[in-house]
């Protein structure tokens, strides 16, 4: 198995905050990992750092074996340069899209493969088409975002990002924002790229995507990783009590069997 | 009261106002362009986070904004030559008043539209690898642009009336032949509404048609 991320001792604080106590996580080639935790238990912020969109105050990421920063007396610098290079390899959606309102699907598809990698306009017309197809939308390539509904914004936000051809994607909480009838078509779209074997770190709190889809599932409390293991077990039987009560939390009002 | 207007003499004299009106044109040309793209590099230094970079810029729109731009055209003509030995020209102490003056109004325009682009914009384009300077322009810009454009719209309008500011250094603009006209044919009052009716019939049909371009440009938003 090919390590495709790997932080060590993982530090974020925010002033006199700390979100990140120090998280060593690592993710192989292949896998899907859901990040689980309330909020502000550092979730978000874990993921936001392997991509740096968050520098981490200390600790190392290394994206496929290699260290990102250079350290100069003990202190480590990113060059801006490097960390747009590493952004295109760790593909990145959110919550709330983000798409661009004054290009078409098809124009926010193709943005970064001309402005970054410098594809030509024909390949990444090409290849932007084919990841709108991959994602079902290949139909709205021409529309304007606003005509979108929640679920279809998101799937194009994701395609935007395959269309990098990044390594790794992360999911921050990509269907929080979605009406709950939406939110199935963007889970669907994400239990696909798994199987295609997307390597993938989300998260979420869809317990069931959780289930059905992750490889291994970290629990998050108070900045550090509190419980983890693959799912079957970690959801069924959690080993600890926090976890418990996060997860009874979730279910309250389940339906019954 | 019963004036009896007589127009004959500013129309038998209307190649005097051409070259005023020219000066006027040229004036409002060379201010609108220098206080608009200087003022979107301060605009873009006051929103940049680095202090090294923010103050000085927010320094240089707190000052010329205050200063009225008659005393800074005055100053440059009369002072500024003493103290730094450079010859300023009516038309230079007039362009650099007035530039400094739209520089730092449209600066904070230019900044207020970039604060008002969601901060997830920046996100998106920084998650897919774009540098800051790409999603400025790609991103940021083309948005901000249009939510500023009223603004910078009215900016623009007040330039052009500024031009005749340039008149108190004596530069050929409109008011200046119209003062001309009047001193020689003792006309004040039709020389004075000459110049009042000149900047109506030219500007007024320009503001019109940037209502008219906003409005496709707010068709555009969808």
């Amino acid at each position: 198995m090919i390590e495709l991320v790997r932080t060590e001792n993982l530090h974020k604080r925010f002033g006199e905050l700390e979100v990140l106590k120090g998280i060593d996580l690592s993710v192989s080639e292949g896998e899907t990992v859901v990040l689980l935790g309330s909020s502000g238990s550092g979730k978000s912020t874990l993921l936001r750092c392997i991509n740096f969109m968050e520098t981490p105050s200390s600790g190392r990421v290394f994206i496929r074996g290699e260290a990102v920063g250079t350290e100069r007396a003990g202190k480590l610098t990113y060059n801006q340069a490097d960390l747009c290079q590493l952004r295109t390899k760790v593909g990145m959606v959110f919550q709330h899209f983000n798409l661009f309102p004054h290009m078409t699907v098809l124009q926010n598809v193709m943005e970064g493969q001309l402005t970054v990698l410098k594809r030509s306009r024909k390949e990444a017309g090409e290849k932007s088409l084919a990841q709108l197809d991959r994602v079902g939308l290949a139909d709205k390539a021409g529309e304007y975002p606003s005509r979108l509904s929640g679920g279809q914004k998101q799937r194009v936000a994701i395609a935007r990002a395959l269309a990098m051809d990044p390594r790794v994607m992360l999911f921050d909480e990509v269907t929080s924002a979605l009406d709950p009838e939406l939110v199935g078509e963007v889970l669907k779209t994400m239990r696909q790229l798994a199987l295609e074997g997307m390597t993938m770190i989300c998260v979420t709190h869809e317990l069931g995507f959780a289930y059905h889809v992750a490889n291994r599932v970290l629990f998050l409390n108070d900045g550090a990783i509190h419980e983890e293991g693959n799912p079957q077990q970690v959801l069924r039987n959690p080993q600890t009590q926090r976890m418990r009560e996060f997860l009874e939390g979730h279910s309250l009002f389940k339906l019954p069997d | 009261m019963d004036y009896n207007w007589d127009f004959a003499t500013i129309i038998q004299n209307w190649r005097v106002f051409w070259t005023g009106l020219q000066g006027t044109l040229l004036m409002f040309s060379v201010t609108v362009a220098l206080g608009m793209s200087g003022g979107f590099i301060v605009g873009v230094m006051r929103y940049l986070k680095s202090p090294l970079i923010a103050w000085p810029a927010r320094a240089f729109v707190e000052f010329f904004r205050n200063v009225p731009v008659l005393v800074q055209i005055v100053w440059f003509y009369y002072a500024f030559p003493i103290l730094t030995g450079i010859e300023t020209s009516p038309f230079l102490a007039a362009v650099l008043g007035i530039s400094l003056n739209t520089m730092a109004f449209s600066a904070e325009i230019y900044r207020a539209g970039i604060q008002s682009i969601d901060a997830g914009q920046w996100e998106a384009g920084k998650a897919i690898g774009m540098s800051f300077q790409q999603t400025l322009r790609r991103i940021i810009m083309p948005v901000a642009l249009k939510r500023v454009l009223p603004a910078l719209t009215n900016r623009g309008i007040e330039v052009f009336k500024m031009s005749t500011l340039a008149s108190v250094v004596a530069y050929v603009e409109t008011l200046n032949q119209a003062k001309l006209i009047a001193d020689l044919n003792y006309n004040p009052i039709e020389s004075y509404t000459a110049v009042a009716l000149i900047f109506f019939v030219v500007l007024f049909p320009v503001v019109q048609a940037t209502y008219a371009l906003e409005r496709v440009l707010k068709r555009g938003d969808r």
